[in-house]
């Protein structure tokens, strides 16, 4: 028997037991949470040494790193969990710069009287997810605030990652005459949510399309060193995301409707709601955007991997002082894809 | 998406396109005011204007819930929710629609009042039975198609015996509004607006049927096609007005014929003949006091009619000044005609109310329509 179990005489019970005040006090019940859940689901080297932080020393080349907070309202929904998403999205925003992601960080602040089962399973989602990925959580955080103060919980994730040379991946970029391609099928994630909220439950077989893309990342970036811009389309959607790059890069976009793909059921669905799918969100799909002649290739190597399988050319960036991205419609007219104004759906990650 | 998808076929928009441009005259226009917003979002949506000649136009109504509700009725339910402390209930778009004194629901909201979105009557009604403690009001707008829901939730409430459970009812009727815009100065005397026909509303049109617009073809000889809200539904309805106005007609013809019948939906029209009543009459932005143009909660259901249980300030607050929402709304002017648009007015600092909906036409032009202004780009120059 070592020290470390004689401080802890009994063990958590997570079947039945809730998270107090005690558990984010600095005390031995929060030593032990740390313990019993965090490092034994985290398990790696780094989080081992038990510091306050997690030293390592930086490969060759740029770093980057990026932070991402986590408000999922439900906590589960289908195709995944606040825990899985807050992996997902952290690896995507550090890879959407070519990056290959190394560490992960995660911060928890936990509400008085959430249940410990859920936060294991979350947790156990989450250390999958980084295992799946290949990209450790090294080190971390836990707070716990008072019964209504929060929401169940919430995570906050960092990254760091480092970019292979001869990348020069930016929202910025975008040139006229390049061409733009989306992974897959929009719209997944956020109608998958929808479909769980309380007050608006409805049958549906789409999950969530939260996933990791640093291995497509790399494998694209290997085919076409030149690819201009990376982004993931989460909250706005596509349309957010094509207007961020091209008020970045101050160029315009033309979009053709019916090549950009997605789900009939999605489709379906919005139609019902009232959305338009091109503002909902997605978690497991990115738009680049290359030089028109590397598209077919760029195409192929997407359509070639698990996650880029329903990739698509979508439309073209051109010269436009107003940064208009525009479509022409599957119904032969031609409109603007604006900006979102307002809020179409809270708290979809 | 099969039954929807039909709707939307590029092929027979383009045969359509040509057929219109045949008929179509090219010595005259054709100014077509669609009654509804959902006409209005359909029009932009899909870009069906590219697909008109030149000389066919489309003249934005007041059929936006959201938009045609003047400021004292946003006032007055912030009120209910602030010095009355209910919850309010209200549907998603009417959340950013400007109140007085540069408040909003969303606004009021955030500074503490409990307002909720809610996505039908009945998460409203679920609200108040969870919440026995606390009065609960719903907030209920629309034109004929919403109405007989509300209708439900009160005869549900009034079934249940739910006590905290209140209406606040600003149902307003579709052709009172049509009549009015017909009979206004600026159209009969001034001949600032011309309009050659209607695109007549398809959902209100399902409840009160095509009937009730006979009167006003005959009276003010116009045609009227009742439309769908589908793209190619628009194109076709187009096409019927022009060959009224061609051949001097003016009948109500009815595309919708999917879903529109002559007598509409009797069970709808009974509920709510049971539950309300009219209104003597009922101020509309944009149009003023209009008589008869709106519903108010029968005497037999005034124990669920918020105006009857709280005591509500009349307030005088009227639009931001240089707002063009009135004069859009009657078809006098067009989005691009009001110096705030584009300018102080877009959807995400909305000034007046046709720039918060998406069936508002300002926003419709705004969000989708504005990379045909010249006016815009001369404006970032």
């Amino acid at each position: 028997m070592n020290a470390m179990e004689k401080r802890f005489p009994t063990r958590i019970n997570f079947r039945r037991g809730q998270v107090d005040m005690t558990h984010g006090s600095g005390g031995r019940a929060m030593a032990q949470l740390i313990e019993e859940l965090f490092v034994k689901h985290f398990d790696n080297d780094l989080l081992r040494q038990g510091n306050d932080q997690a030293m390592f020393t930086p490969p060759q080349g740029r770093l980057v790193m990026s932070t991402d907070g986590h408000v999922v309202s439900p906590l589960f929904f289908p195709g995944g969990n606040i825990g899985s998403l807050s992996v997902h999205g952290t690896i995507n925003d550090v890879a959407m710069s070519g990056a290959r992601p190394l560490y992960l960080s995660a911060g928890f602040i936990l509400e008085e009287g959430f249940p410990l089962t859920d936060l294991e399973r979350i947790v156990v989602s989450m250390a999958e997810a980084s295992r799946e990925a290949g990209v450790p959580v090294v080190t971390g955080d836990t707070k716990v605030v008072e019964r209504g103060k929060g929401d169940g919980v919430f995570i906050t994730t960092t990254g760091v990652g480092v970019v292979p040379d001869g990348l020069d991946i930016s929202g910025a970029n975008a040139r006229p005459g390049d061409a733009i391609l989306v992974s897959g099928p929009i719209g997944d994630h956020g109608v998958a949510i929808m479909s769980s909220r309380e007050n608006l439950a409805f049958d549906t077989s789409i999950v969530s399309d939260s996933a990791a893309l640093h291995g497509l990342i790399a494998e694209m970036v290997a085919a076409v060193p030149d690819i201009n811009c990376l982004r993931d389309p989460t909250r706005g959607g596509l349309a957010a995301t094509l207007n961020e790059i091209a008020f970045q890069s101050r160029v315009g976009m033309r979009l053709n409707e019916d090549s950009i793909p997605m789900r009939p059921e999605v489709d379906a669905a919005c139609e019902l709601l009232g959305l338009d799918p091109l503002y909902v969100a997605n978690e497991g799909k990115l738009v680049a955007i290359c030089p028109a002649e590397k598209a077919a290739q760029l195409l192929a190597v997407m359509q070639g991997h698990a996650q880029g399988g329903g990739g698509a050319i979508i439309g073209e960036v051109i010269a436009d002082d107003m940064g208009f991205v525009t479509m022409e419609t599957g119904f032969g007219g031609t409109r603007i894809v604006d900006w979102l104004a307002g809020e179409q759906l809270p708290r979809i990650c | 998406m099969k039954y929807v998808d039909e709707f939307r076929q590029k092929d027979i928009a383009r045969k359509l396109a040509g057929d219109i441009a045949r008929a179509a005259d090219t010595g005259r226009s054709y100014n077509i005011m669609e009654f509804c917003g959902g006409h209005t979002h359909a029009i932009f949506r899909y870009g069906v204007q590219d697909l008109m000649p030149d000389n066919v136009k489309f003249v934005h109504g007041p059929g936006c819930p959201v938009c045609v509700l003047p400021i004292p009725r946003i006032d007055a339910a912030i009120e209910l929710a602030d010095r009355h402390g209910a919850i309010v209930c209200t549907y998603g778009d009417m959340m950013r629609v400007p109140a007085s004194k540069k408040n909003s629901l969303i606004k009021a909201k955030a500074a503490g009042a409990d307002i909720r979105m809610v996505y039908s009557t009945q998460d409203a009604l679920q609200i108040a039975r969870d919440t026995p403690e606390r009065e609960v009001v719903f907030f209920a707008i629309g034109f004929e198609t919403t109405t007989p829901p509300t209708a439900v939730a009160i005869k549900v409430a009034a079934a249940e015996g739910l006590k905290n459970f209140s209406v606040f009812c600003n149902h307003v009727l579709t052709p009172a509004a049509i009549s009015h815009i017909l009979q206004s100065p600026e159209l009969r005397e001034l001949g600032q607006v011309s309009i050659d026909g209607f695109l007549g509303p398809s959902h209100v049109s399902s409840i009160i049927g095509s009937a009730p617009y006979d009167f006003f073809a005959e009276e003010f000889q116009k045609p009227v096609v009742i439309a769908g809200f589908e793209p190619l539904d628009v194109m076709q309805s187009a096409l019927m007005l022009i060959r009224q106005v061609n051949e001097g007609r003016y009948e109500v013809e009815n595309e919708y014929t999917r879903v529109v019948t002559p007598e509409g939906n009797q069970i709808a029209k009974d509920l709510m003949a049971e539950v309300f009543t009219l209104r003597r009459s009922f101020e509309w932005r944009g149009l003023g006091e209009v008589p008869y143009s709106a519903l108010k909660i029968a005497e037999a259901y005034g124990d669920w009619d918020a105006e009857k249980r709280f005591e509500i300030t009349k307030s005088t607050g009227a639009d931001v000044k240089g707002c063009e929402c009135p004069a859009i709304l009657r078809g006098v002017k067009k989005p691009t005609d009001c110096k705030l648009f584009g300018t102080v007015c877009t959807p995400d600092n909305p000034q007046g109310s046709c720039m918060v909906s998406s069936e508002g036409s300002c926003a419709a032009y705004w969000s989708f329509g504005r990379f045909r202004m010249d006016r815009v780009k001369e404006a970032a120059e």
